[in-house]
């Protein structure tokens, strides 16, 4: 993975410098609350619920085991001992003082790590694909060019004030597995003619108004990406929506303009910025690529595996095909049932470290479906590795399974949130706690957000679930029919909101609709759309007064 | 009144900035003899009138579009671009456009909800003066506002190379 030079540790020293002395402003009162608060933003610092939340940065998702232990050393000795990994890669801590903030970002910097940019109105963490780099099905690593994207976007003077967040995601692969789709700037790597270059999708985003983002351009050469951002963020800059924070994503520009003008305007920019000095250098990007070349694979041949029936199911749901030959990605499951989705421990995270050097060459990545990825592992070394991972609460064989739930932390932690999610994703898990029956349900997206800003991603869920406010008590609405991939689609919600008590329920009818209807080795998603919304709608508010019999109750009532 | 940071010292501000008040419109407001910055309006209302003058500056809005007045630039010598509020970030975009686009050689100056924290960032777009917040320490903002960082990865008007082609 990417190793810092002089210029990457000077930049983050300097900014730990920069950030104690803002805070030391503030408590002073030379800053206000005001003037301060975008400051600590940008250094993923928010104020919550109970303490403030600090967000730290993993770069497109990558980490080393040293830099792992260095996290746990901080949610043991600043925090409550455990994080939690979100849907944008970053590790989130619940309950550190705002006072310490400086010296934790100190430790970051200790291990080329930081907490730029991950909140505020400017250019949040480039995420990509938690595979890249090993997945069977790559066109070409994001890598490389994530990181080059993230330099450039590292204290960006001209988009540090932008109207409002702006995040950007590549996939290098056939399958989008980084929702790119759902993005203020998608990325699709390609090659076309024996170029590589990128589809650039714009405008896309969950949250309040979910939109698909729409192709700007089906083809840019590599070397220009900079110079077209650039362009792309000097037009949402000048003239993005400043009134209104629910309307001032880019997607509501694109939206506002239309594609077409949106595109000539972007295009119309450009033509001063390409070929100029943001122009990629082949030497740049090979300096760049030199830090993810393959790691010292060995030839191995074919090993018989033990028929153990629960390794067998982690096998089945946990490992992911690899470009090379005897070799396999694992998930290390943080959805262990009751736990909250993406909660991790400080001891677990020592002990991940241990099995990343013991197993996978002291990296690891995390997903954004939560879970962390060790991406090279023998496959002799499989069941060794999932003994362990399973005596430390990581082997739980649910990935892709339902419940496997994407879950942001929610009304429990989150200030922004209508709802608990949380409560609702263990008491899911806990309805499905057998595995014979999960597995026989099969693949299936539970998706979770406490409100509409939608980090649980509920929007691209086969099932959605968002918490509403209704005269101050939590509701949730259901959505079906989303998806992430290269078909990813918003989901189609099903009707009025259900307390927390009837959510369960509400998922076991779900699934009951699909096992009578599906036919052989037909996916829940795929049934769906065979058979269409209202089967599943009618079965959910069977008995339930709703529509004219529900007003008619009321009237008598 | 703000403290005008230039060159490195709190300068004295020769400057008067136009303001249009209530009944007053850019047409029939009246234009003060001496240094005088004018309203994108103004400048626009009032060109014959304003031609004698030696000196004019021109104050231009957080929505006042550069392409505008890209042909008038050489007239003016300051071009103050304001910052209603310091989180409204299009004033970057104006100043990295007047200096790297239209090649504005004046003073630029940066006015409104100008803070210590957004000096290093409005160096690197192409400021060279700064009309500090009143109130604000002006001598730690000279001390240390403009070098936050010793360096930057990006282009920009104050380094037009990035990082990347100045490497050995």
């Amino acid at each position: 993975m990417y190793k810092y030079d002089a210029i990457d540790r000077q930049l983050i020293a300097e900014r730990v410098a920069q950030f104690r002395d803002q805070v030391r402003r503030w408590k002073s009162g030379e800053l206000t609350d005001d003037e301060f608060r975008p400051l600590r933003l940008q250094n993923g610092l928010y104020i919550q619920r109970h303490a403030p939340m600090f967000r730290i940065a993993v770069p497109y998702a990558m980490l080393n085991s040293t830099q792992l232990r260095k996290l746990a050393f901080i949610a043991r000795t600043y925090d409550r001992g455990y994080g939690h990994f979100t849907t944008r890669h970053n590790l989130q801590l619940n309950w550190p003082k705002i006072d310490d903030v400086p010296d934790m970002l100190a430790h970051l910097a200790e291990v080329d790590m930081h907490a730029i940019q991950t909140s505020g109105n400017c250019i949040r963490n480039v995420t990509t694909d938690q595979f890249a780099g090993v997945a069977a099905d790559e066109i070409i690593d994001p890598r490389p060019l994530a990181e080059i994207l993230r330099q450039w976007s590292t204290f960006h003077p001209e988009f540090a004030f932008l109207p409002r967040k702006f995040k950007i995601a590549i996939s290098g692969t056939k399958e989008d597995r980084a929702v790119t789709w759902f993005h203020d700037i998608g990325l699709h790597l390609k090659v076309v003619d024996g170029q590589v270059g990128f589809t650039v999708i714009v405008g896309g985003g969950l949250g309040r108004t979910p939109i698909r983002g729409q192709v700007v351009r089906d083809f840019l050469p590599w070397q220009d990406i900079l110079s077209y951002c650039e362009a792309i963020l000097r037009v949402y800059n000048r003239f993005g929506r400043r009134d209104n924070a629910y309307k001032a994503r880019i997607k509501i520009l694109v939206q506002a303009l239309g594609v077409e003008e949106f595109t000539r305007q972007v295009e119309a920019e450009w033509v001063h910025g390409k070929g100029g000095p943001a122009t990629i250098t082949q030497a740049e990007y090979d300096r760049v690529a030199a830090h993810f070349t393959a790691p010292a694979y060995e030839t191995v041949g074919e090993v018989a595996l033990p028929e153990d029936k629960a390794f067998q199911r982690w096998l089945e749901r946990n490992t992911h095909p690899h470009k090379v030959a005897g070799y396999a990605a694992v998930t290390l499951s943080l959805k262990k049932h009751g736990i909250p989705p993406g909660d991790i421990t400080s001891d677990q995270m020592d002990i991940v470290a241990d099995l990343a050097d013991r197993y996978s060459f002291g990296e690891l990545r995390i997903s954004h479906e939560q879970n962390i990825i060790l991406a090279d592992v023998r496959e002799s070394d499989l069941y060794a590795l999932w003994e362990q991972a399973r005596a430390a609460g990581l082997a739980t064989p649910n990935i892709g399974l339902l419940t496997g739930i994407i879950c942001c932390p929610g009304g429990d932690f989150c200030d922004l949130a209508n709802a608990k999610s949380i409560p609702i994703a263990n008491a899911i898990q806990a309805r499905f706690d057998n595995l014979d029956y999960l597995f026989d349900i099969g693949e299936i997206d539970l998706n979770i957000s406490g409100c509409m800003n939608a980090c649980g991603h509920h929007h691209v869920g086969h099932i959605g679930v968002l918490g509403v406010d209704k005269n101050d008590a939590e509701f949730y609405q259901v959505t079906l029919g989303g998806r992430q991939g290269n078909d990813a689609k918003l989901g189609k919600v099903i009707g009025p909101s259900f307390s927390a008590e009837e959510m369960p329920d509400v998922v076991e009818k779900i699934i009951q609709v699909y096992l009578e209807n599906r036919h052989a080795d037909e996916r829940f998603i795929d049934t769906l759309d065979r058979i269409g919304i209202d089967p599943f709608k009618n079965r959910v508010y069977e008995g339930r007064a709703h529509g004219k019999a529900k007003a008619a109750q009321k009237e008598a009532a | 009144m703000a403290q005008l940071i230039k060159n490195g010292i709190v300068a004295v501000d020769p400057w008067k900035t136009l303001e249009i008040n209530e009944g007053e419109t850019a047409e029939t407001v009246a234009l003060p003899a001496g240094d005088l910055i004018v309203p994108l309006a103004v400048w626009q209302a009032r060109q014959p009138e304003l031609a004698g003058r030696e000196r004019l500056g021109l104050l231009l809005q957080p929505d006042d579009q550069v392409e505008t007045v890209a042909a008038d630039l050489p007239r003016f010598a300051v071009i103050a671009v304001n910052f209603p509020k310091f989180v409204d970030g299009r004033g970057y975009s104006t100043a990295a456009l007047l200096r790297q686009r239209y090649g504005y050689t004046g003073e630029l100056r940066a006015v409104g909800n100008v803070l210590h924290d957004q000096l290093f960032f409005m160096k690197r777009v192409g400021f060279d003066s700064y009309a500090l917040l009143d109130g604000k320490n002006a001598a730690y903002a000279i001390e240390a506002g403009f070098t936050a960082f010793s360096d930057a990865y990006q282009a920009a008007t104050d380094e037009p190379q990035p990082h990347f082609r100045r490497r050995a």
